[in-house]
């Protein structure tokens, strides 16, 4: 009896196993299939909040987009009050800061990518490129605030403010250089010291110009952050009331250029979208509503553009 | 011989130009330096000044900091408990969704989705900061006072603390993605020949694997949550406060530097210094989460690569 009963017992728990192990997988598997649902899901909100903030941002402020806007300094009264002031501060700050973060930055990634031989000095120049990269923005307005602003006399300037988001930008344009310069082949610098070309020939000559591409990707990234950066500027105590344009550079009389502007008081788009958003009241919101979508075109066009030169380059150049 | 000696002369030739070359760009390299060093500089001196009128025993246990009033107190706990309390609301925010996304990407999302959902998650940490207060101020905050929080004040932490949170999320998600995917696939193909499903695989063994430089990423999302300023500085109130409860107005370190900055405070006096003070300890915190990440993320190179 016992022998005719054992085998089919082990049939039946074998079936059972099967099934078990069936079901299992089933249900394994759907959890797998909702995480991949979860997932989009979670990038879905995340990307939702940019919507949100864009519809937000153009419902408030379109209405108040008009000729006007651009070409009126601030004013007490909300209707009147244009942007023209931070515009224009914007473009003279940024062209202080792009003038000396390039150089400075493309520089030193040369120096640590092609000259740099490992030393203590390197060792320390390198941990502090990522350190400062970790710096809070804020500390660059206090720097700023000791070193150029009471330090050296140069006040609340548009000078200090440029070289004040030149430093905080340096480490971004130094990191992409350097991986620009990197994806230069080894071949292409020996193949022009064996033409008897020295390094800074070899440099300028041929591994800069592959890195271009590269390197202005970090360029516009970096000037994109610098644009929409407030809090290093509200801290040297950027005034945020302008209502009148630096002195122009060019002029009639002799020497017909002035860097006078240098030295002038100046105010910014965030800036401006800042003090508007912080008064009490809601007038002056649709004025910063209109100043930030102003302020976040500008910044994701030139991300984008970012994104297009790393693009093109992955495509034209292969090595 | 000849040649030789011209190859002697050719070595020995000195090329001041390729020097002078050398010296800028090193210069350039060494500037970096010259600025951390100045950044230090300033904070420590301005801030002996502030010590020496102010007593760090009182600075780091006094639970009042109204360095504005005529009675000043300078305790940076309230402060301080302003600046994690945001960060804490932003993590909450960041970590599910910055880890989810990580995971999703490296382990499930075909390459087309992930070629053009990085960038636009990137983008969510281009947006200008003082954008993001804008939005916290008169989006998010309204949003949670008519759905779930009606008693919610105009300025808290929650708003201001959820925007950040999603700030930082390409943060997290990019470095932990890089952190996954630098795991090597045979740990995968090991765990899908044992018959885990994906998600399992992911899970138990890819994100066991590259959990320190997960850690990374997120102590990365940590310092930068720490130094936001404008979001918090816009909506979540300048009014100190010794508090845990996140629906409370409160200020930051950060958001005190701006509201002294704004105040045009005459150079030298003590509330000019006490700014100084508390960068001083902004920098040092934010120093401790970029060294930790530092090491973390060191730690899981040397396994892998």
């Amino acid at each position: 009896m016992t022998q005719s009963i054992l085998p089919e017992r082990r049939e039946v728990v074998m079936l059972q196993s099967a099934e078990m192990k069936r079901s299992n997988l089933s249900r394994r598997k759907m959890i797998n299939r909702a995480f991949s649902t979860i997932g989009l899901l979670a990038i879905l909100i995340a990307m939702a909040t940019l919507v949100a903030l864009l519809f937000d941002l153009v419902i408030d402020g379109v209405p108040h987009l008009s000729y006007d806007f651009f070409f009126n300094f601030p004013s007490r009264v909300a209707s009147r009050a244009g942007i023209l002031s931070s515009w224009v501060g914007t473009l003279l700050v940024m062209f202080v800061t792009a003038l000396t973060a390039i150089p400075m930055g493309i520089g030193a990634a040369i120096y640590l990518e092609e000259y740099a031989r490992k030393s203590w000095v390197t060792d320390i120049i390198e941990i502090n490129v990522n350190n400062l990269a970790g710096v809070p923005s804020i500390i660059y307005g206090l720097l700023a605030l000791g070193l150029f602003v009471y330090g050296l006399g140069l006040g609340r300037s548009i000078l200090t403010a440029g070289l004040t988001l030149a430093l905080l930008i340096l480490p971004i344009i130094i990191v992409a250089t350097r991986e620009a310069l990197r994806s230069v082949p080894l071949s292409v610098r020996e193949a022009a010291y064996a033409l008897g070309a020295t390094r800074w020939q070899m440099i300028s000559d041929h591994v800069l110009p592959y890195s271009v591409p590269g390197i202005m990707t970090g360029v516009i990234i970096g000037l994109a952050r610098a644009i929409g950066e407030t809090a290093p500027l509200v801290t040297i105590g950027a005034l945020t009331f302008i209502a009148f344009l630096p002195t122009p550079p060019i002029s009639s009389e002799f020497p017909f250029i002035s860097f006078q502007w240098l030295m002038d008081p100046f105010t910014v788009l965030p800036i401006q979208v800042f003090n508007w958003v912080s008064r009490p009241g809601s007038d002056f919101q649709g004025n910063a509503a209109a100043t930030a979508l102003v302020l976040l075109l500008l910044t994701l066009a030139m991300n984008g553009l970012a994104i297009y030169v790393r693009y093109r380059l992955r495509k034209k150049i292969k090595w | 011989m000849a040649v030789t000696a011209q190859s002697e002369r050719f070595k020995k030739r000195s090329r001041p130009k390729e020097r002078f070359i050398e010296m800028l760009l090193f210069l350039a390299a060494f500037s970096s330096v010259i600025v951390t060093v100045s950044i230090v500089f300033i904070l420590v001196y301005e801030s002996a000044t502030f010590f020496a009128n102010v007593s760090i025993v009182d600075f780091l246990t006094d639970t009042m900091w109204t360095p504005l009033f005529s009675n000043p107190r300078y305790g940076i706990l309230p402060l301080l408990s302003g600046t994690l309390l945001s960060t804490a609301v932003a993590l909450v925010v960041a970590v599910p969704l910055g880890m989810i996304a990580a995971i999703y990407l490296s382990e499930f999302a075909p390459p087309r989705v992930r070629e053009i959902v990085k960038p636009l998650l990137e983008i969510l940490s281009g947006v200008p900061t003082v954008i993001y207060g804008y939005f916290a101020l008169l989006f998010v905050t309204p949003l949670l006072q008519a759905t779930i929080l009606p008693n919610l004040p105009g300025f808290n932490i929650l708003g201001p603390g959820s925007v950040i949170g999603i700030m930082i999320v390409p943060y997290i998600s990019s470095v932990s993605e890089d952190a996954m995917r630098a795991v090597p696939d045979y740990l995968r193909e090991g765990s899908y020949a044992m018959g885990a499903t994906r998600l399992q695989t992911a899970l138990r063994v890819v994100v066991p694997a590259a959990i320190s430089g997960i850690a990374a990423a997120i102590v990365l999302g940590i310092s930068r949550a720490v130094g936001e300023t404008m979001v918090v500085a816009i909506a979540a109130g300048q009014q100190p406060n010794l508090t845990i409860d996140p629906t409370q107005p409160a200020a930051t370190i950060t958001a005190y530097i701006v509201q002294v900055a704004l105040g045009d405070l005459p150079h030298g006096s003590i509330g000019y210094q006490s700014i100084f003070a508390a960068g001083l300890t902004l920098m040092l915190l934010t120093l401790f989460f970029n060294l930790a990440a530092y090491f973390l993320r060191r730690r899981f190179r040397e396994v892998y690569e």
